[in-house]
Order: C-alpha cells, then structure tokens, then sequence
C-alpha cells in the first residue's frame, strides 16, 4: 500500500457504538462515549459463546480483519478465525478499541464535545479498570450478559485479570498471557521513556499538535523504538540481525540521525517509523500511564489473593521463558493468589526464545495449550462443538 | 528438588496403570481432588471423566504441564515441597500423592502439608521392604533394581525410600489415620497376601495409602 496518512486524518472503519456516560477513577464523568469494535462468528441462541479479546498496548479491535490503516492482517488472524485455535465457527468474538487508544473509541485525539477542540491532554487519565468498565458498557449494549472467556496478551492480560475481579460473574474463563497483576518499577520506567521522546519533540506542542497541524513524528517513533527492544529478547535479536551491516562487509565511519550502520538499527527505524503512521502520541502517553497505575492487589488491601475470592472463573496462566518484560515470576505470582483461593487454574510457561511478542507470533505450543483449555472449558460450559 | 512427575505408560483414558486404578478406587465420586505429580495427566483424565471429580494437578515437568492443559485439565507448573502451601486448608477433598513422597526434600513436611489442604491424602510409594530389595542387598550388595525402583543410585531422583512400616511408624507419629491400605505385588497386581503387617511388607512391591488426621472420621 502507499505512503499513509496520519492516524489522526483517516477515520477508523468497522462497528461503533456511542453509549453513555463513564464514571472514571480519577472521578471524571466522561461522555457519552463510543466503542469502536469487531466482532467475528455469530453468537449462539443463548448468548453463551461470546469471547471478548482485548487488545495490548498498540493493539486495536482488528484483531482478526485487515487493518485499515496499514492493510495488514489482523494482530492475532493467527489465533483468530474459521477452523482456529479461537475458532469463530464456534464462539462469537468481540474485540473492541481501548478507551483512550485511537482507532474509533473515545480518546485524546477525538473532539471534546464540550469545547469542540480535539481532547489533546485536556483528555482524563484513565485505567485498565475504566477501560473494562467501557467494554462492559459495550457487552450490556450488545445484550451479552456473561463471557464464555476474556483472553488477552500483556495489557490485554491486565484486562482479563481485571474482568475476572471486577466482574466475575460475568466471565466462566479467564486466559492472561504474557500478563502481571501490576506493573512493575523495571516497566513504568520504560514507560516513562517513551513518554518523555514524545514530549521533548517540539511538534508534541504540549499535547496540542492535532491542534497545531504538526505531528511528533521523531518522539513517537524513538518511543516505539524504546519499547519494541522490550518485546523481544536478546536470543531473538541476535539470532535475526546478529552484528551484520546494511553495507555489506565494512563500516562506514559515518554517524547521522538517517545512516544506520547495523541492520538492527535499521530494523527498528522501520518499526518506528510504521507505528508513527497508525498511532496516536498522546495516545500512547494515556495507554502506558494505564499499565503504570494497574495494580489489582493494591485495590484488594494489598492481597492480590483478595482480588478472586470465591471465584467461579477457570483460569488459564501463560507466560514465556523468554519474556523479560512481563516474566515468568510475574505469571507465578497470579497463580499463586489463585491457588490460596482454591480457584480452578491451569499454568504453562511456553519455551521460546521469541520474548514477550511471542503471544502474537506462532508459537505452536501456545496455540496447543490454548486450545486445549478453550475446548474443556467449552465443555464444561455444554457449548456445542462446530 | 523433588521429581513430582509420573508418566502413566498408558495410552488412553480408562487404559491405566494397576496403582493409579486402586488409587482412583479410593476417590469419592464427585469429589474436589488434587493430584500432586500428575505427570501427563492420566489419572486426572481417568477421575474426570469416570467420577465426574474437579480435578487438578501440578507437576513439576513443563512437558507434562502442557500435554495436561492441551487435555484440557486444570494443571499448573510445581513442586510438591514448595507450592503446596499456597493452597488454603481444606481446599480439596482428596490430594493424590503417586509414586513421589519418596523424591521430595522433605517427606514428613510434605506429608503434613497434603493432610493440611486435602480432607484425604492417598499415597502410593515403592515399598524398599519388597523381599526382592532385601535379597539384592542381602545376596548381592548391591543397591536394589526393580520394575518400581527403575533407576541406578546415581541418577534416581529417590532420596527417601521408606519400607511400609517405617511408613505406617511415621503416620503414627505424626496423628495420621491409615483408613485404607492395597499393595501391589510384582506383578503390578493387587497384592492377595494381606495388606497389613509382615507380608504385605515383603511382598509388597508398592503401597497405596489412604489417609486421613486423626479425629476426623469420614469424607
């Protein structure tokens, strides 16, 4: 496809819905808000088989269908489709914008009603929490009373942990991946990276630059660029770019913001400077500041354990070896307040060199374990087979 | 570290091992039950599907982890000696403890911790007063090699082997209730000569107990 436009200039295809009003956490009354999702399959006579997939950081609700930005794939048509391991001959599957992200849902880059200016950062701090209480609101208005499962990777596991304590009535399984209950010092601190490359770029304009006709082009993408080396390992990176030159044999001696000399460097510009294209800065600023404040024990007097009392959710915990960004130990802890809740729960830690991104990549075993437990939850749940 | 892991050496659900048969003959139909070692998940399988029971397990291979959660059982990854104490007391009905007492670093604790968070412990173990163990060493010297303890002495994961007796002395100390008792001779049948006393300790080649704290009768 060709040169793109900027995220903000091109309206998001697909299904929306405006709804009413949220009572956020920091006790902003925002609204009416609209949800821009997908939805893939069809739900069942008795409203039973509904899959809600929520998204990660960067994600969007084209999980399973061709972005409309850049024209690719859906970020999980891996996992996601007719015959696969989220199979939509069997299940209905919602997947739906995150407040304050920006492809169609209400955020920072849309019109503040009230003023009619773009929101900029006169937008709300929000939370996962309000985030699930949107995606709530959105299942209400779809007369959907309870999930067969919530499912998500990285923020999207935030979420599903937050749907299982929030509403746990309202979720018969439960599958966090790649996922903690609450972010840590080593992640806010990247966080605050990206953060900070978006705001020192002069086009930020202190949030106004949708305002202002700029775009911060340069911070936006070296925040991408930060984050997406937390993505993937050290084995991965090596084992892709190893130490190899874009020309050829030789170094060049020659240093500029536009000459990278390693092919790894050139790898990641070209990571950069795609997501600037699809992606929203201040965005990016709310969503990473909503993983920052997420920490489900700290709402249940400090006992992550507080958080599942007495649930009736079957649980299925995954994490990578690899993944340093949301570790093995961080998937242990949620398991273990599971455990002193006596709660139903399964936990694997998937082999792979493929880092924290390997929740979206194919990873075989992944789709093995997942659709294992998707298939005996089904069972127990009576939902017929395709 | 302790070995909780078993492999069921049987191809299909309703096809299992003689031990895990007689073990399975102890649990109440219906009934929450935790399988510590659950290797592949065999026994889980069997127990879900032929007494409707809420089974779970863990095992400490990430193989056998996977294989179980790809069944489509409740399994996660870990050690009897360390994570049974996450789990609150009472939590389970029955907790399974096969073939594996005798590989923790700490039996007595772990036998403790099984009877603190299960109503019913059921335990099976190689029994090292099997007549053929005491005639390797007798008449050979040599450290015991036997369908039930498979392994050299240098690479067995079994650090604390017991006899029967030595087993039903430690329950005694520790105000534990054999409520039930099979051995398996060396022909991987139920034993027919005694479950109790001298013979069972020589002919038996493994043990199944069930257990349970004393003063608590009944399930």
């Amino acid at each position: 496809m060709g040169e793109l436009k900027h995220a903000a200039t091109v309206p998001a295809a697909g299904k929306s819905v405006t709804l009413g009003t949220l009572r956020l956490d920091c006790g902003v009354e925002l609204g009416p808000i609209t949800i821009a999702y997908e939805t893939y399959g069809r739900l069942d006579a008795e409203r039973r088989n509904a899959i809600l997939v929520c998204h990660a950081l960067t994600g969007d609700q084209y999980a399973a269908s061709r972005h409309p930005l850049t024209g690719k794939p859906g970020w999980w048509s891996l996992m996601v489709g007719p015959g696969k391991v989220i199979d939509t001959d069997r299940f209905f599957v919602i997947c739906s914008n995150v407040l304050a992200s920006c492809m169609g849902t209400t955020g920072p880059k849309e019109v503040d009603p009230a003023t009619g200016r773009t929101y900029g950062l006169t937008f709300p701090v929000v939370t996962i929490g309000d985030m699930v209480r949107a995606q709530a609101m959105l299942l209400d208005h779809l007369g959907i009373a309870d999930l067969f499962c919530v499912l998500g990777g990285s923020m999207g596991g935030m979420q599903v942990l937050q749907w299982a304590a929030s509403y746990p009535q309202r979720v018969f399984a439960a599958v966090p991946i790649a996922a903690a209950a609450r972010h840590s010092a080593q992640n806010i601190a990247f966080h605050e990276v990206g953060r900070q490359a978006i705001m020192a770029d002069p086009s930020w304009r202190h949030g106004n630059y949708l305002e202002e006709g700029t775009v911060p082009r340069a911070g936006l993408a070296v925040a991408r660029m930060a984050a997406h080396i937390t993505y993937l390992s050290e084995a991965a990176l090596h084992r892709k770019f190893g130490r190899s030159l874009r020309g050829g044999d030789h170094v060049t001696y020659r240093l500029g913001p536009q000459l990278p000399e390693f092919e790894v460097e050139s790898y990641l510009h070209h990571q950069g400077s795609t997501f600037v294209d699809r992606f929203d800065a201040n965005s990016y600023l709310y969503i990473t500041r909503a993983m920052d404040y997420f920490d489900l024990a700290a709402e249940h007097d400090g006992k992550l354990a507080n958080a599942f009392i007495d649930t009736p959710t079957r649980f299925c915990v995954v994490s990578f070896t690899s993944d340093w960004l949301f570790p093995t130990s961080e998937s242990r802890t949620i398991v273990h307040a599971l455990n002193a809740v006596a709660a139903n729960v399964s936990f694997v830690e998937i082999e792979t060199d493929k880092g924290h991104d390997a929740f979206l990549l194919d990873e075989p075993e992944l789709f093995n374990t997942l659709s294992g437990f998707l298939n005996g939850a089904a069972e127990h749940r009576g939902l017929k087979r395709p | 570290m302790a070995a909780t892991s078993r492999s069921s050496g049987a191809a299909r659900a309703g096809d299992i091992r003689v031990d895990l048969l007689l073990i399975a003959g102890m649990v109440t139909p219906g009934s929450r039950v935790l399988d510590v070692g659950c290797g592949d998940g065999a026994l889980l399988e069997y127990l879900a599907k032929n007494k409707a029971v809420d089974a779970r397990g863990i095992e400490i291979g990430q193989d056998g982890v996977n294989a179980c959660v790809a069944r489509g059982l409740a399994v996660i990854q870990g050690d009897a000696d360390t994570d049974l104490r996450n789990y609150p007391s009472g939590a389970f009905d029955f907790v399974i403890l096969s073939q594996t007492l005798q590989a923790t670093r700490n039996p007595r604790e772990v036998l403790l911790e099984l009877l603190r968070i299960g109503r019913h412990a059921i335990v099976s173990f190689p029994n090292f007063g099997y007549w053929k163990v005491r005639l390797s060493l007798l008449w050979h010297g040599r450290m015991p090699l036997t369908a039930a303890i498979s392994q050299p002495w240098f690479e067995t994961p079994n650090s604390h082997f017991c006899t029967i007796k030595d087993f039903v002395s430690l329950c005694g100390d520790l105000g534990i209730t054999v409520e039930n008792r099979f051995s398996v001779d060396g022909y991987g049948q139920k034993g027919l000569l005694g479950s109790s006393g001298l013979f069972a300790n020589l002919l038996a080649e493994q043990s199944v107990f069930l257990l349970r704290k004393n003063g608590k009768p009944g399930a």
